[in-house]
């Protein structure tokens, strides 16, 4: 049984896109084929005359996403949520491309089955999650949950997955584990930005992140295989990602294959890319700006075309402050940024 | 290879060139009205028109070396027309941020555009710009006579701080701008000895 506490800052059900709404929308694409599919994704691209470095891509068959069976969530944040077409579209995952279009269109052939996700380092009882473990070894829930880009672009996306503190407890850590570090998976085979500098943006692979062992402990800190009700698609970091909502969005470290329960605080991708605009912490602060935009309001992305992505003050912490505010207490959110 | 278009057919080539500049513009906007152009609308118009800008100033730029190069010289009635589309799609790309990313909060807008050292750039080359838009009237250009010159040269200036912009507005995909660079400079290359000419004007003064 699931006891829900509910706080200020939860969703509210009645928020949600309604089921049959959305089953139709799907069934029109499906009935419509790929091309249907794929000219949706490639009008910007032959919209792109003058966007002289514009490629044309094209999905050959969407990725097969699979039906959840999970606790839905009862209540909501009482916003709007993001659609799924919008969720799965508007991607910053550089490992398939750095334009927000690109994951979804290079990403479509993408194996997730088999999988590992292997929990090692200083616990004592290390483990290695399979694919079909994933969506076995802990009950999933589903949870609705802000999410801030750095890039101040903002999204309500209905995730499904697991508390990673419910892996750490599994994982037993020991009192030498401080921090938890985080890694993508490596294959450049299947991961075209880590193939090509351009593609990839430049950074260096495999992806990585970290959080503090009382943050990944935090009840907010989600383990999540899907959502929308099914496993996610690979743009959205299929089969397994971390979603930290109180935190910018680059955090949430997706298609993860290793977690390290390490002494020392690891290294964190942006961070090693440019420590002056993003820092190990990265909470969502609208006192604290970017160095080259303003983070005191966001774009939330919604339903419609460009009237309707409507500018919004950004909330400390996002909006969960009330659950962990108390992590940060004797910091100065400024310096560690 | 001198290849010699009759005044008559100027005209027409115009109207081409016209559809070719303004079809992207029209097709971004109604698939931004409509819903379809991704996630985020927004930024995609902004991309689409600041590189639409870019291209274009850099094409204003080519048709000149071009047109000397192969005594193409009838291109040479296109330069005005591709520049002032260079001007329209910055014109676009400046009030897509304050419309739809800051949304009309004026405050915002202007403190963006003093703090962000990128956006300031990109403000003093729209700027610079638009003098050059306003005058290539005809009657402002004769009334300027050598002075009109001397403005124009600016536009020089104007593309080096658009590619700046550029390169400072992305947070780690260096590549493409860096290419812009190269392209920039190559257009410089081309214009050696005019520069060269003015680099000994400053020295001998």
């Amino acid at each position: 049984m699931i006891i829900k506490i509910t706080s200020a800052s939860d969703c509210k059900e009645h928020t949600v896109t309604d089921e049959n709404v959305y089953h139709q929308r799907r069934d029109v694409i499906k009935k419509m084929g790929f091309l249907g599919a794929a000219s949706l994704l490639s009008l910007p691209a032959s919209a792109g005359i003058l966007d002289i470095f514009g490629e044309e891509e094209t999905p050959d068959a969407l990725f097969a996403q699979n039906n959840l069976s999970y606790a839905a969530l009862k209540g909501g944040i009482g916003e709007a949520l993001t659609p799924e077409a919008k969720i799965t579209s508007h991607n910053n995952f550089y490992e398939f491309g750095v334009e927000k279009q690109q994951p979804s269109a290079l990403s479509q052939s993408f194996k997730v089955d088999p999988w590992q996700l292997k929990i090692s380092g200083e616990v004592e009882n290390p483990l290695t999650l399979g694919y079909e473990d994933l969506y076995s070894s802990f009950d999933l829930e589903e949870r609705i949950y802000r999410l801030r880009c750095v890039e101040a672009w903002s999204m309500v996306v209905p995730w499904i997955g697991f508390s990673l503190a419910e892996l750490v407890k599994k994982a037993k850590p020991t009192s030498r584990a401080k921090y938890l570090a985080f890694e993508t998976l490596y294959d450049p085979v299947q991961m075209p930005g880590q193939r090509s500098r351009r593609l990839g943006g430049g950074i260096d692979y495999p992806y990585v992140e970290g959080l503090r062992i009382d943050e990944a402990m935090n009840p907010l800190a989600l383990m999540s295989v899907g959502l929308y009700g099914k496993t996610l698609p690979p743009q959205n970091g299929a089969p397994i990602r971390l979603v930290v909502p109180w935190k910018y969005g680059f955090k949430s470290i997706k298609s993860v294959v290793g977690i390290k329960f390490v002494e020392k605080k690891p290294p964190t991708t942006w961070n090693l890319l440019a420590a002056n605009e993003y820092g190990f912490y990265a909470n969502v602060n609208p006192a604290v700006d970017h160095p080259r935009w303003s983070q005191a309001s966001e774009r939330r992305i919604t339903t419609g075309g460009i009237f309707a992505q409507n500018r919004i003050p950004t909330l400390p912490f996002n909006g969960y402050g009330e659950q962990v505010a108390d992590l940060y207490s004797d910091m100065n959110l400024r310096k560690y940024y | 290879m001198a290849i010699t278009v009759s005044q008559k057919r100027i005209p027409y080539l115009k109207v081409l060139v016209h559809l070719a500049a303004l079809y992207p513009l029209l097709n971004l906007y109604y698939g931004a009205f409509t819903d379809q152009l991704g996630g985020d609308p927004v930024e995609a118009v902004i991309h689409f028109t600041g590189i639409g800008a870019l291209n274009l100033l850099l094409i204003s730029l080519l048709i000149s070396p071009i047109a000397k190069r192969f005594k193409l010289t009838f291109l040479m009635h296109f330069r005005r027309m591709i520049g002032l589309y260079a001007f329209t799609y910055a014109l676009c790309h400046m009030l897509n941020f304050l419309f739809f990313e800051v949304q009309f909060d004026v405050r915002l807008f202007i403190e963006e555009v003093f703090e962000r050292p990128y956006i300031t750039v990109g403000m003093s080359a729209f700027m610079l710009l638009m003098a050059l838009a306003i005058t290539s009237i005809t009657k402002l250009r004769r009334k300027m006579k050598g002075k009109w010159q001397t403005l124009h040269n600016f536009t020089y200036l104007i593309a080096l701080l658009v590619v700046i912009h550029f390169y400072w507005s992305v947070k780690s995909e260096i590549i493409e701008p860096l290419i812009y660079f190269a392209i920039y400079a190559a257009l410089m290359v081309f214009r050696y000895k005019k520069l060269r000419g003015w680099k000994e004007k400053l020295l001998s003064r």
